[in-house]
């Protein structure tokens, strides 16, 4: 019986070949990388996506309130502004402005430190070099110089709005100072840049910069009561600030710690304050609705 | 002598000096931005006042409202698109600015050979100028110090509490005159002047005059003592002792005045404290000597009022 073949057995199916197996094998590799580059038309419901931003960006107030609030970057700002406020008209965009210019400058200055050194007759080759060799560096230059130039009309302007709105007003005076410290701090940064390319334009700005600070009341040798409280030139405020009783190889890179690490850190530290006050003061000023004279409130006496 | 264009050409093209040649043009354009809308608002507040009911129900800003839209906006997109807009806006101005424009590098620094003229940095011109009617110990140190004092004291001693949050000229008159004649006149011009202006030597070219660096310019300075013939030191330094007081008094007599000038100012003047009241004196006399200075100076060739031992103003 056994060389009987039976009808009734059953086809013994083939062992699928090695190359059959591959094909089936290689039809469902598709289907899966099919259905993950098509779920890659939805970025947002990656893993990797949701690690970063952490929330839905779709155009539900929530979500846009939330894309403000929880990123580092945007933070500073309230999730709601009053509808006026977004008017250029009335803010001027300015003080925007001149944060996004300490920017630049901060990424242009970084740039234009890998190719600078401090010392004397070095940093005039350096500048040479970095405009004739340097690939783009008489663009990074020239940026970082009307960058400084707009910032301080910038910070200017500002400031004028500032008061033409009369936005210092209770309960933001205090903002107002440290409004005013920026100010100084941004002129100071722009004056210590001056020196670096060590041309007669920084000396000799340096120079009559410098010899100012000679003449403080008491703190400089030539000021009054200077020479009778002990200051002679190596001893004074104008020593100090240059390193030297001339403006010299110490003043060149005491301009450049002050200009790249010194002021950027206090301005950084300042402007945090600054931003940080605007929003605890109650966001920007306005546009506010005008107040009438009949509506003063008495004053409070302490 | 005709009009030296090119050297007019030569001071406003030089690459330092396109912010100041900018500022020519942006400081009108951003007060007439502030003052039209000030303007704008004082209409609508004479409007409010004469008309009580509706200032109970008026929108009271000079910003298209209807009823029903929200009060606020999100931040975003409505307020971060008009901040993107701006950093791209001015992105696309600073490079095209620094493609076309190279900035300048001069010789290396050499001690012994001045420039003449030695300027300070455009934004400190206003200070350099200064240096021609006050000592340096005062225009380079007590002015600066007395300058960034006095913009940090402005919200202690403005006691009006009108005009926050919106552009106003009528609600805030003495003010904003205050700070526009400060801002504008004693330090923008300053650095107009300082820029176009003050040539070799730091003398004065009317523009179109040329720079001759050989231009000698006789003229005799004299002091306040001299002229009344008083040639003593003790007696000169009494003399402008006494001067000094007299300008302290008037000047403040006159700054008393401008304050209680109206009614509504007389209320502002009420509500101020006598240190509030001392402290702004002493800031707006200090801070019109400045002028009164120059006119001395350029008109009268007059140098010190006051000569000491020890200083001289």
């Amino acid at each position: 019986m056994a060389d009987r073949p039976s009808p009734e057995v059953p086809e013994k199916k083939p062992s699928p070949g090695f190359v059959e197996k591959l094909l089936q094998d290689t039809k469902v590799l598709k289907e899966r990388a099919i259905e993950e580059a098509e779920a890659l038309k939805k970025p947002e419901k990656t893993q990797l996506y949701k690690s970063i931003f952490r929330v839905k960006h779709d155009e539900s107030e929530r979500s846009r309130a939330l894309g403000v609030l929880s990123n580092v970057f945007l933070h500073l700002h309230p999730a709601k502004v009053n509808r006026d406020a977004v008017r250029y008209n009335y803010t001027w965009g300015m003080g925007g402005i001149t944060f996004y210019l300490f920017i630049v400058l901060t990424i242009t200055g970084v740039l234009l430190m890998f190719y600078y050194h401090p010392t004397k007759g070095q940093a005039y080759n350096d500048i040479i070099y970095l405009m004739s060799d340097v690939p783009f560096g008489k663009l990074l230059r020239n940026m970082h110089r009307w960058a400084a130039h707009l910032m301080v009309i910038a910070v200017w302007l500002h400031m004028f709005r500032v008061f033409l709105t009369g936005s210092y007003k209770k309960p933001r005076e205090f903002n107002w100072c440290v409004g005013v410290v920026l100010l100084v701090l941004t002129l100071l940064l722009s004056f210590t840049g001056y020196l670096l390319p060590d041309d007669q334009l920084g000396f000799w700005a340096v120079t009559v910069g410098t010899t100012m600070a000679q003449n403080t009341p008491g703190l400089g040798y030539q000021g009054p009561l200077g020479r009778q409280l002990g200051m002679t030139p190596y001893n004074d405020v104008r020593f100090a600030l240059l390193g030297g009783s001339i403006v010299d190889a110490n003043a060149l890179l005491r301009a450049y710690i002050w200009h790249c690490i010194a002021i950027p850190l206090i301005a950084g530290t300042f402007m945090g304050v600054h931003f940080w006050r605007v929003r605890k003061d109650g966001g920007i000023s306005g546009p506010a609705p005008v107040m009438l004279e009949s509506e003063i409130k008495p004053e409070r006496k302490i | 002598m005709g009009f030296d264009w090119h050297q007019l050409w030569e001071v406003s093209s030089a690459p330092d000096n396109i912010p100041i040649v900018a500022l020519i043009f942006l400081i009108p354009f951003f007060c007439w931005m502030a003052f039209s809308q000030a303007f704008a608002n004082d209409r609508l507040i004479a409007q409010l006042e004469s008309d009580p009911q509706l200032a109970k129900t008026a929108h009271r800003k000079n910003y298209p409202w209807k009823a029903g839209w929200a009060k606020e906006l999100q931040t975003w997109p409505y307020l971060m698109r008009m901040e993107f807009l701006a950093a791209i806006i001015v992105t696309v101005i600073l490079f095209i600015w620094s493609i076309t424009l190279n900035a300048p590098l001069e010789e290396l620094a050499n001690p012994n050979l001045t420039m003449n003229p030695a300027k300070a940095p455009w934004y400190f011109l206003g200070l350099q100028e200064m240096l021609v009617y006050f000592d340096p110990w005062i225009a380079g140190v007590v002015m600066p110090t007395l300058i960034v004092l006095g913009l940090m004291i402005i919200p202690y001693v403005d006691t009006n509490p009108l005009g926050s949050g919106y552009y106003t000229w009528k609600q805030r008159r003495f003010s904003i005159a205050t700070f526009c004649f400060g801002f504008l006149f004693l330090w923008v011009l300053m650095v107009l002047v300082g820029t176009f202006i003050r040539g070799p030597g730091w003398m004065w070219f009317w523009p179109g005059q040329t720079w001759d660096p050989s231009r000698v310019i006789y003229e005799v300075n004299r002091d306040l003592p001299d002229i009344f013939g008083i040639s003593s030191m003790t007696g000169k330094a009494i003399f402008g002792a006494v001067v000094m007081a007299l300008y302290f008094a008037g000047a403040g007599y006159i700054f008393h005045k401008a304050i209680t000038w109206t009614e509504f100012n007389r209320k502002i003047y009420q509500r101020m404290s006598l240190i509030q009241y001392i402290t702004l004196q002493i800031f707006l006399i200090t801070m019109l000597l400045l002028p009164v200075k120059m006119i001395l100076r350029l008109v009268f060739r007059i140098k010190y009022v006051w000569v000491t031992w020890w200083f001289n103003v």
